[in-house]
């Protein structure tokens, strides 16, 4: 009897600390993400002022102020095309890596694994100054082709984990089914491997695309004139009134969201194998 | 004309030798086994045909055209994989005339054609559904229709019934044997089971550790096994061994009774009977019985002969028990007899 009664306690407590930690974790997220929401849709009194309102007034005054700001629209646009770039570069040079890992084997396979993960190893600040001389030698310093290119060194170990792993998920047969029925090693992988890979593909794009979206030490550094988003704002927001930095980190935030939302079942997927 | 060369193939990978020397012939329409024990080779000489394995060395030809410098697709051959390997992104209908789509055939032809091989197959109400609406035993036959659907000289199988359940093995086994014949294609196919090569082939090559050890009919396989190894693994229970020992004019002697074998300088060599080969008599063998099966049609029976663990299948009307000594007689026309050292077959 005792031990039926203490073991309906212990699950009692244990789902109890669970549902806890759950609701840790969420709120973790979720409140700060709401509190610039909040803040965002409100007047500019009610952004200073106190006692906080948790409920948003709905008030557009700030976010309007950014669409008509000078050099916003253009600094939007530059985002845009930066991570236009770096997301079709990254998977034109990710994904035929992540082919050749999980299809063939050769030696230093491991080694190169392991290489790409180091690229994430060195910080940014350390290769940015020796990026911008270089840069500035070659021509590329201040244009978007040279940012993207940098997102890109910074995006494609992602684009090679997450292709790698989507390759490895289609079995090798129906590949080699294809080359029994008529398929040379191109059409096989046009006809049956692309159309299986294509979701994953998208989805590591647009993982890209948030990558470069969201960095702003290269952007800031390698960039005066054609100033990406972040960079703009980081630029401009440092002297701006609270109401105005809400607002744009608000304008920054949701579509990294919401891709990232988007994208979610495949980031788990390459993660699942990286940590094998 | 579709008869398939293989001369002197061999496959190394990195250190290990997965073939040594392979040499063997398959007749047009010959519908020939590959058996043997997982890493035996197997599969390897099948994918070597096929062109998805390339060989260290040797040459294979396929009607008459050496091809294994060709991409698969040029070789004439069609394929059936382990595991089914259907298309999950097409439907049935499109994963059976996909080959032929490939090879740019007219929309008539991929229709008639497909719709044929999906009647073939018991199939046809099962075209506009994919592969993940289908159970294995439907996934099974799509691969096979795919294959069919090419009209190949040759089919390779690569174990395409292991993954089903026992009942449906069997029912495919026989369906894919009339369905085969019908085709008039060169087939190969490979298998571990023994039951599945012997029931299938026309001839069963019997492989092991890289080698052809045996190639001929299920029935010569069976009754007379070129090496200990072949009368070891056909046979369920496999074929017995006891120590023979030489004596006077090619007599030898073999658990207290004298037979009639080979010449031989040895002084002792194998004697072999398959279990269904011997009787209860007043004269024989002296077995000492271990343990009783008795299976309904056949009573199973585990003695010690000559030291040596003994099977015999017996008449299910005997009443035999443990502990009991027996005088097995051996059908003196069945005795084989292998060379202790090379184990290969000894000619009487």
């Amino acid at each position: 009897m005792s031990t039926s009664l203490s073991n309906t306690s212990t699950v009692r407590a244990g789902r109890w600390v669970y549902g806890a930690s759950v609701a840790l974790l969420c709120a973790w997220v979720l409140v700060p993400i709401y509190l610039l929401l909040v803040n965002t849709l409100s007047s500019p009194a009610a952004v200073s002022g106190f006692p906080k309102s948790f409920v948003p007034e709905f008030d557009t005054g700030s976010l309007e102020f950014f669409a008509s700001f000078g050099g916003m629209i253009n600094a939007l646009l530059n985002s845009i095309y930066v991570a236009a770039i770096t997301m079709v570069l990254s998977i034109l040079i990710g994904a035929p890596a992540g082919y050749a890992l999980s299809r063939f084997e050769f030696k230093g396979k491991e080694l190169f694994r392991l290489l790409i993960l180091l690229t994430r190893a060195f910080p940014l600040p350390l290769l940015a100054l020796p990026l911008t001389v270089m840069f500035i030698q070659v021509g590329l310093d201040d244009t978007i082709l040279g940012l993207a290119l940098v997102h890109t060194t910074l995006a494609i170990p992602f684009a090679v984990l997450i292709t790698f792993s989507l390759f490895s998920g289609i079995p090798v047969e129906l590949e080699e089914a294809s080359w029994t029925l008529g398929c040379t090693r191109l059409t096989g992988f046009r006809y049956v491997v692309l159309p299986l890979i294509l979701p994953g593909i998208t989805a590591s794009a647009i993982f890209a695309f948030v990558i470069s979206w969201n960095e702003v030490f290269a952007a800031a550094v390698l960039t005066i004139e054609n100033r990406t988003l972040t960079a703009f704002l980081l630029q401009n927001l440092d002297t701006s009134p609270l109401h105005l930095k809400f607002a744009g980190g608000f304008i920054l935030v949701v579509p990294a969201l919401v891709f990232i939302f988007a994208v979610r079942k495949y980031l788990f997927a390459m993660w699942g194998i990286a940590n094998r | 004309m579709a008869e398939i060369l293989i001369k002197n193939v061999a496959k190394k990978f990195e250190t290990y030798q997965a073939l040594s020397d392979i040499n063997l012939t398959i007749s047009d329409r010959e519908f020939m086994v590959l058996l043997g024990a997982s890493g035996c080779g197997k599969t390897t000489l099948l994918r070597i045909i096929a062109g998805l394995e390339t060989a260290t060395s040797g040459e294979v030809w396929i009607g008459g055209k050496r091809i294994d410098h060709l991409p698969p697709k040029d070789r004439g051959i069609a394929m059936v994989f382990q595991n089914y390997a259907v298309f999950p992104h097409m439907t049935v209908f499109e994963n059976i005339g996909f080959g032929l789509r490939m090879q740019k055939q007219p929309e008539s032809v991929v229709q008639e054609r497909v719709k044929r091989t999906a009647s073939l197959m018991h199939i046809e109400q099962l075209l506009d559904r994919y592969s993940g609406e289908l159970s294995g035993g439907q996934r099974q036959r799509v691969a096979v229709a795919r294959a069919l659907a090419m009209e190949p000289d040759v089919i390779l199988m690569d174990e395409p019934l292991s993954n089903l359940d026992a009942l449906l093995r069997l029912e495919m086994r026989a369906e894919l044997k009339g369905v085969l014949a019908e085709s008039e294609t060169t087939a190969i196919y490979v298998t571990h089971d023994q039951v599945e090569a012997m029931s299938l082939a026309d001839r069963i090559s019997v492989m092991n550790r890289g080698e052809i050890v045996q190639a001929a009919t299920p029935m010569e396989v069976y009754r007379n096994p070129a090496a200990e190894f072949v009368a070891g693994f056909i046979g369920n229970p496999p074929m017995n061994f006891v120590v023979a020992d030489r004596s006077e004019n090619n007599q030898w002697r073999v658990a207290g009774e004298y037979y009639p074998g080979p010449k031989s300088d040895a002084d002792q060599i194998h004697f072999a009977i398959r279990p269904e080969d011997v009787v209860i008599a007043d004269a024989g063998l002296d077995a000492r019985v271990r343990l009783v099966e008795p299976l309904g049609a056949h009573l199973h029976v585990t003695c010690d002969v000559g030291g040596r663990m003994f099977r015999a299948v017996l008449d299910s009307g005997l009443e035999v028990k443990a502990g009991d000594h027996l005088k097995l007689q051996p059908q003196l026309d069945r005795i084989r007899w292998f060379d202790k050292n090379t184990t290969k077959a000894l000619e009487v």
